[in-house]
């Protein structure tokens, strides 16, 4: 019977994505690519933003990925802590760095949005504040990662703190919204309103924000088979040294 | 657990630097904010409560690696891990102590150094209340990266990165409450809401600090 803990282990995992990560990764690149093009090149400027609002194709996908990926960190950490599958402990770590440089490009390019439209490339505005804390809280998870040499050991912990974190995290989303007003608009997507963004730009939002999530899961995946194969190499030298 | 409590406030005492450390990081940090921002008292009582909590929070940093560290390196720590008391119980213990040796003397000498950053006069009150129901927060989530560090060897740093992002939400409400406090306001709101930070960390933390532990006493 199929199940999904099958691809826990570390060699069905690698036979199946070894199929799946150029499937997905093609298929980033094909939607990234039309999302981008028809975004930057195929959309009208808006009335009062001007060509600023393009922005939009890379600033709200990468806010949404960020925020995603420490979302998978969670399950996959939970999911360690509870069956000690090494493949999701793996998954975790792979997915931490790319969750951050999500949240680093959000920033960047919010700031590039920012100094022309708010006037100021930074304010200390919930939203702003809490992907800035969001960054943090990825740093200190890398770092405990890096710190500790023993495989097993780093990932139990940094699971214990990926699950702390989460909470903290979320405290301080509405701890901040509570400390200070904000500049930045509502939700640019959101299921029960009835329409979002104009629809020139909403159908190309989609795409990219599709691409985008499949671009995060062709590298977690690549970066998990990177991990996995590490791992094997440590196993390898461990039993030279042995015989 | 009672008389572990008590064999952590002799050690904190007797090694130095317990009680008069953190309490001179605290009155060092205040006086240097002056020096920094200038001596408008105008300025200074604006962010006084800031300040305040800042530095209290630093100070309470300061010691958090010794929670653990001294006992996990002579090994009292292995036996308190196999003693009758649950871990979580010697982490909540460990924790208490913490507090009373860095958090309370805070507490007490915050109201002096608030006079020297020019706190408006509501806000002392505040103050006071805003530490005595924060800085057990402080202790216990400093307590849980300390265990997440207790075995590595330059642990410190990384600590202050694992520790200080998890400060956030207590910090918000710490210093949400002086300001408004100093500022006139019902201050009521954030205050409860640190209390609630306190409690729900004091009663789930010793449980994820337990738990590291033991992974890294494994």
């Amino acid at each position: 019977m199929a199940s999904l803990w099958q691809y826990a282990n570390p060699k069905k995992f690698m036979q199946t994505t070894s199929v799946l990560l150029p499937v997905v990764a093609v298929l980033a690149a094909l939607t990234l690519g039309t999302g981008l093009i028809w975004g930057f090149f195929f959309t009208p400027d808006d009335y009062k933003q001007g060509a600023t609002v393009k922005i939009i194709y890379i600033h709200v996908p990468a806010a949404l990925m960020a925020i995603n990926a420490w979302l998978m960190m969670l399950v996959t950490s939970l999911v360690w802590f509870v069956r000690r599958h090494h493949v999701s402990a793996l998954a975790a770590r792979a997915a931490a760095p790319i969750g951050m440089v999500m949240t680093l490009i959000a920033l960047f390019t919010g700031a590039l949005w920012g100094q022309p439209m708010w006037g100021t490339y930074w304010a200390w505005d919930p939203r702003l504040t809490s992907f800035l804390i969001l960054l943090l809280f990825y740093l200190g998870y890398i770092a405990l990662w890096e710190a500790i040499e023993s495989p097993d050991t780093a990932a139990d912990l940094t699971s214990v703190l990926c699950m702390v974190g989460s909470v903290f995290a979320l405290l301080s989303r509405y701890a901040v919204n509570f400390w200070n007003q904000g500049l930045h608009q509502g939700a640019s997507l959101s299921m029960d309103a009835e329409e979002n963004v104009a629809d020139v730009f909403y159908i190309p939002l989609l795409i990219c924000i599709a691409g985008f999530g499949l671009l995060f899961v062709a590298l977690v995946l690549a970066r998990t088979r990177t991990e996995i194969r590490a791992r094997r190499l440590q196993a390898l030298i461990a039993r030279e040294r042995m015989a | 657990m009672i008389a572990l409590f008590a064999r952590d406030m002799v050690l904190a005492m007797r090694a130095g630097g317990g009680f008069g450390l953190g309490l001179a990081f605290f009155l060092i940090v205040t006086v240097l904010v002056p020096f920094g921002v200038g001596p408008e008292s105008g300025v200074l009582s604006v962010i006084a409560p800031g300040i305040l909590w800042v530095g209290a929070l630093l100070s309470c940093l300061l010691s958090l690696d010794r929670i653990f560290a001294l006992d996990f390196e002579d090994g009292s720590l292995d036996l308190l891990a196999t003693a009758p008391i649950p871990l979580e119980g010697v982490v909540a213990m460990k924790a208490a102590a913490h507090w009373v040796t860095t958090g309370l003397p805070l507490v007490l000498a915050a109201p002096v150094l608030g006079l020297l950053l020019n706190l408006q006069g509501a806000g002392y009150g505040w103050l006071v209340l805003s530490l005595a129901l924060g800085t057990p927060a402080l202790s216990v989530i400093g307590s849980f990266g300390a265990a997440l560090t207790v075995g590595l060897k330059r642990g410190g740093l990384l600590l202050s990165l694992l520790v200080l992002p998890l400060y956030v939400p207590t910090l918000i409400f710490g210093a949400e409450t002086v300001k408004r406090g100093a500022a006139g306001l019902a201050a009521g709101t954030p205050a409860l809401m640190l209390a609630g930070i306190t409690l729900a960390s004091v009663a789930l933390l010793p449980f994820a600090a337990a738990a590291a532990i033991r992974v890294n006493l494994r």
